[in-house]
């Protein structure tokens, strides 16, 4: 970061390409989104039959998809920083209470964590609630898309903990120290300084988390939750036709992940500075 | 009269390493202190106990009246001594301008406005006005360094401490900062500075202090430093003068 101070006259320059226009600036994996966008509009009109079908059975799917997806990432976003915070502390009390959660989160597979959330949970709470005769608890069931949102937070929290960690310990200490120097307290320091430098750092797999969740809400057909899987499911049981569903499902997907891919790569590129 | 900065026998362990030894050092208001000392001698930390970068682990430090005691107090202190790093820091992710104001707006409650006035009148006076809307990896290495110096300075500080300020500097920008500097003593500013330039030591120090293995080993003002008699002094100007 602090490693090439020295830049001859003229230096900054270099990471400009001389003679490249806007044109050249244009993301041109754009072209891939809008391919398969493009693929899909055309087997929905030229192929209505099952097609277009498909699409609109599953539409309702797509909303509860993303719906998931982005609760979740806000709330993990919030979570991963908290967590990534409480690794860095020197309290060993909050220190232990945060990598206790990232090492168990860590080694628990997902689906196992979402089945446990589903229904394990809710007995634990019944008969919690049963033992201390206290009805709103002992009658408690579990709402299958807020279920949803909390474990995939908690999953993908431990993760980002992690991230956020990498990140904030990749910003010199100096930076801190400077900070500090001129009478910021450790909080200001963090927010003003460490934190908006850090960010930057750890935008590429903060944007890979996004799509690695948006994939994995996935997994929330298996629990009931009528996703895009689940209703891709249900539609093939009735009308008997895998390729047809499975290949407009997957493609639902490819634009959705594609489309965030450059989504992070253009605020990557909004927040870039020359290094 | 009261030392502005009292240093009484300080201790401090890194590990295994015993760095500072017992040092104590009084420092008065206007004077310029130059330490010198072979790596390693406990110079830096030293200066970085001062606005307890570093803890310390035995001893005291008092500044302007103030004990380092309290977390409260620390700050306190540390709004009012300048430091300015080797390796600059300024903070890459801002302009020289919010470089400059950030401190002023969240430590020292000045509306925007008001900021970026002392900000600009003290970039005129390191003399590098035409940069206050660049990034630092924009400037030169003499540029951050009078940028670092500026920006300690908007806030106001009572004592500024130089841990080797022109070490990671190319020869030809040494002088640049070192004008910049002297400047400031000009002005009658308290400046502890850890730094082998020996001519910024002679044209401006009052006391030149050498240190090695975490204690101060000869203290003298500069004309009688450079003639000292202890071997342990002539021995280190020696080389550092390469005589």
């Amino acid at each position: 970061m602090d490693g090439q101070p020295k830049l001859r006259p003229g230096g900054s320059k270099l990471t400009h390409i001389p003679g490249a226009g806007v044109i050249a600036r244009v993301d041109p994996w754009w072209g891939l989104v809008i391919l398969v966008a493009v693929l899909i509009v055309i087997l929905v009109t030229a192929k209505a039959d099952p097609f277009r079908n498909i699409l609109l059975f599953v539409r309702h799917g797509i909303v509860i998809t993303v719906f998931i997806t982005a609760m979740a990432f806000m709330l993990t976003l919030l979570l991963g920083l908290i967590g990534g915070l409480g690794r860095l502390s020197r309290n060993r009390f909050i220190y232990g209470v945060a990598t206790l959660y990232v090492e168990i989160v860590r080694g628990i597979p997902l689906l196992v964590q979402l089945i446990w959330w589903y229904f394990a949970f809710p007995v634990v709470i019944q008969t919690v609630g049963e033992w201390l005769n206290f009805s709103a608890m002992a009658n408690y069931h579990a709402n299958p898309i807020f279920t949803a949102i909390a474990a995939f937070t908690i999953c993908y929290g431990a993760y980002m903990s992690e991230i956020y960690r990498a990140g904030i310990q990749s910003i010199p200490k100096g930076q801190m120290e400077a900070a500090r120097s001129l009478g910021m307290t450790h909080f200001q320091s963090m927010r003003h300084v460490v934190l908006p430098q850090a960010f930057r750092v750890v935008l590429p797999p903060i944007g890979n988390e996004f799509i690695a969740l948006l994939k994995d809400s996935s997994l929330v057909s298996v629990v009931a939750v009528a996703d895009l899987t689940r209703r891709g499911r249900e539609f093939m049981a009735v009308n008997f036709n895998p390729i047809e569903v499975w290949t407009m499902v997957a493609l639902i997907y490819l634009v959705m992940t594609l489309f965030s891919a450059r989504g992070v790569a253009w605020i990557e590129k909004k927040t870039h500075i020359e290094k | 009269m009261e030392p502005i900065i009292h240093i009484e026998n300080i201790h401090k362990h890194f590990g295994m390493v015993h760095a500072l030894r017992g040092v104590s050092l009084d420092v008065h208001k206007g004077e310029v202190v130059v330490i010198i000392g072979p790596s390693g001698s406990g110079k830096s930390t030293l200066l970085r106990c001062i606005n307890r970068l570093e803890e310390y682990d035995d001893g005291e430090i008092v500044v302007d009246n103030i004990p380092l005691d309290s977390a409260q107090n620390i700050n306190t202190v540390r709004r009012e001594i300048g430091m300015v790093f080797q390796s600059f820091n300024l903070f890459t992710h801002l302009t020289v301008m919010e470089n400059l104001t950030l401190a002023q707006r969240v430590v020292r409650k000045r509306q925007k406005n008001e900021s970026q006035k002392i900000a600009l009148n003290l970039l005129a006076k390191v003399g590098i006005s035409e940069k206050a809307q660049a990034y630092p990896v924009q400037l030169s290495g003499g540029q951050q360094q009078r940028v670092a110096i500026a920006r300690a300075l908007a806030m106001d500080p009572k004592i500024m401490l130089f841990d080797e300020p022109t070490s990671a500097l190319d020869p030809e920008m040494i002088k640049e900062v070192l004008d910049v500097m002297l400047a400031l003593t000009k002005e009658g500013m308290t400046m502890v500075v850890v730094s082998h330039e020996m001519g910024f030591a002679h044209a401006a120090a009052n006391r030149m202090i050498l240190m090695d293995e975490g204690q101060i080993i000869d203290e003298a003002t500069p004309e009688k430093f450079f003639a000292s008699s202890n071997e342990r002094t002539k021995l280190f100007l020696s080389k550092v003068l390469h005589m």
